[in-house]
């Protein structure tokens, strides 16, 4: 056997939009390959369902799978490894993804590219391309061992619409053997509706906002009125005015939207490694030397407490 | 309990790199390297494990003779107490966990700190890759670590901010992310004891394979166009900003 295989991550049965785009892409790699299009899922989704994006066939490891038990994805994803027996494998570069895919290489002694930004095939091999130096480089990775595993950023590739087909399922079988970690307990953040990793507009406030109360009711007020995922700087969410959940940058959430606008962040080098990819950026900052303009689209030089109210309202009357 | 600790020499976070003319590599004539950001953290977390629990540290470092210096001054000096310094090359991350996975099943350790990624290749794959290499549990980007005899209990982040809290027990592969604790940082005088500390090098640690990945083609990232300040008082620029914004870059 041999094909392309992609990882179909899903938040309780409901597919996360990397499905999709990696399926879109496998399908295009594929063609150029002369190969077919596989996915793997774990635990209970409607698997069938992505055939609509170009999956012939889906493998499905259900029966005892612990969602987020990071030795059982191991074990189902090895499980479904040996049944395809893929020459390349594709997975979203979600945390979650970070702590299985490089397992799997090691159990396959073969090779990753971490982060990719773009795929392409050269010589019938992978090539991926990505960040390095928190981003201030980019390199292609060429995988010469199989299966070849890649993880790739959200909103890398277009999100394809189904068509419609069902993919035939196979159901896999597994057995835990990975040295694992028991799950106790699960902390989520408070909701705050927009999800930042795939939020088309964002709204970052920094250090500068000096209270909790005025990143409310300056940087959540703005978003509020753009209809933007609201994210900080680690110096914000450090100090408490922000959610740790809402950090941009190297410790933080990666964000790609199509607007970004920065409300008194310098613009550090971690921070950046989070953001830099965004279409447009805007910076708001008083000081005119500040790193973060060098990556600005539009740049405000000013006091943030005067330009947020204005900016707000503008907002509210275009 | 013996504590193994990964670190890796890197260019500081802000140096200035700069793409070799060839674009196969990097120039780094007169930058500063250091023990790259999250192995400081791993460090950080060893010596606080040894501090609570005793025991020795051994720190584990593929790289050239170089890296001597700033081994001395970022782990020996903060209280890492023997560094093993691998001089052998490898030509991928897996080349690497297998030197490094050789290198400490040697000292065979209860427990190994690994940053959650370095900051130059920042591949995030050499700890898992060693845990996997030596039949350990590994848990990554750990904010809040306790152990308990062999039981250890940690917090690790994962997606849309949800943190999840692990049991497991030891021996595991603890990657360390930024939170997780407050670095240190040397004072004089044990800089000079770091000086007597035990470096060894050694080299032929592990037949890594051939190469399964190569990296080439590096570049800056494709450049933004120019910016535009916009000029005028808060509520002339505010609305200058929104105009642009929907008929110029069309992003609303
Ligand atoms: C290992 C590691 C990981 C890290 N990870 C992250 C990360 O994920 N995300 C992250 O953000 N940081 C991260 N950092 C921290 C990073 O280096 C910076 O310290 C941080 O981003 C600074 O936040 P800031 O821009 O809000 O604050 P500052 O750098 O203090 O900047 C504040 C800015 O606000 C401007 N300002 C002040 N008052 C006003 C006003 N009234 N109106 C307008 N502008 C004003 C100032 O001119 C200045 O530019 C990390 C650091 C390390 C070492
Ligand atoms: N050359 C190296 N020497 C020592 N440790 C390393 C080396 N490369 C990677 N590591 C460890 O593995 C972690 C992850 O590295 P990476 O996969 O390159 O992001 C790092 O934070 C280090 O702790």
């Amino acid at each position: 056997m041999s094909g392309i295989l992609v990882v179909a991550e899903h938040a309780d049965g409901t597919f996360k939009s990397t499905a999709a785009e990696l399926l879109g892409k496998a399908t295009e790699l594929a063609s150029a390959l002369g190969t077919t299009v596989s996915a793997a899922v774990l635990g209970d989704a409607p698997a069938a369902s992505l055939g609509g994006f170009g999956a012939s066939k889906v493998y499905q490891a259900s029966g005892g799978f612990v969602p987020h038990d990071s030795g059982a994805t191991v074990d189902a994803l090895a499980a479904i490894l040996r049944a395809a027996d893929p020459d390349i494998v594709l997975a979203p570069a979600s945390f979650e993804m970070r702590d299985t895919l490089p397992r799997l290489t090691a159990r396959f002694d073969s090779a990753m590219a971490s982060d990719c930004m773009a795929l392409r095939i050269d010589g019938g091999k992978l090539v991926g391309r990505r960040p390095m130096y928190a981003g201030r480089i980019e390199a292609d990775v060429t995988l010469s061992a199989r299966p070849a595993f890649a993880s790739v950023r959200g909103n890398s590739f277009p999100k394809p619409d189904s068509n419609g087909s069902s993919a035939e399922v196979v159901a896999v079988s597994w057995e835990a053997t990975t040295p694992t970690t028991k799950v106790i307990e699960v902390l989520k953040p408070e909701t705050r509706g927009i999800d930042l990793a795939t939020a088309d507009k964002v709204v970052a406030g920094g250090r500068s906002l000096k209270s909790k109360e005025s990143f409310d009711s300056l940087i959540r007020t703005l978003g509020d009125a753009m209809g933007a995922g609201v994210g900080a700087s680690r110096a914000a969410t450090d100090a408490g005015y922000a959610d740790h959940s809402e950090q941009v940058g190297q410790t933080g959430q990666t964000v790609s939207p199509n607007l970004y606008i920065a409300v008194g962040i310098s613009g550090a080098i971690q921070h950046l490694a989070g953001m830099r990819s965004s279409k447009v950026i805007v910076a708001i900052n008083k000081d005119p030397e500040a790193p973060i303009f060098q990556y600005a689209t539009y740049g405000i030089v000013a006091d943030l407490f005067e330009v947020v109210p204005a900016l707000t309202d503008a907002f509210k009357s275009a | 309990m013996k504590i193994g600790v990964c670190a890796k020499i890197t260019p500081d976070a802000d140096a200035r790199i700069k793409v070799a003319a060839d674009g196969q590599g990097v120039v780094l004539d007169g930058v500063k390297f250091g023990i790259s950001d999250y192995d400081e953290y791993a460090i950080e977390e060893a010596i606080r494990t040894k501090e609570k629990h005793g025991g020795e540290i051994v720190s584990f470092t593929v790289g050239d003779s170089s890296a001597d210096k700033q081994l001395r001054s970022g782990a020996l000096a903060l209280g890492v107490d023997r560094s093993v310094l691998v001089t052998d090359s490898a030509a991928d991350p897996l080349g690497i966990a297998k030197l490094l996975a050789a290198a400490i099943a040697k000292e065979s350790p209860e427990l190994v700190f690994t940053g959650k990624s370095t900051i130059d290749d920042q591949n995030f794959q050499v700890g898992t890759m060693i845990a996997e290499l030596l039949g350990w549990a590994h848990v990554t980007q750990v904010t809040a670590l306790e152990i308990e005899g062999s039981a250890f209990k940690a917090t690790r982040n994962m997606d849309a901010g949800v943190r999840q809290v692990v049991s497991g027990t030891l021996p595991a592969v603890i990657s360390c992310e930024d939170g997780l604790n407050t670095v240190r940082y040397a004072k004089l005088p044990d800089i000079m004891k770091a000086k007597k500390k035990p470096l060894d090098s050694v080299s032929g640690v592990a037949d890594t394979g051939a190469a399964r990945s190569a990296v080439g083609n590096l570049a800056p990232p494709p450049e933004r166009p120019a910016g535009r300040i916009i000029e005028g008082d808060a509520v002339t620029a505010s609305k200058e900003l929104v105009r642009l914004l929907r008929d110029e870059a069309k992003v609303i």
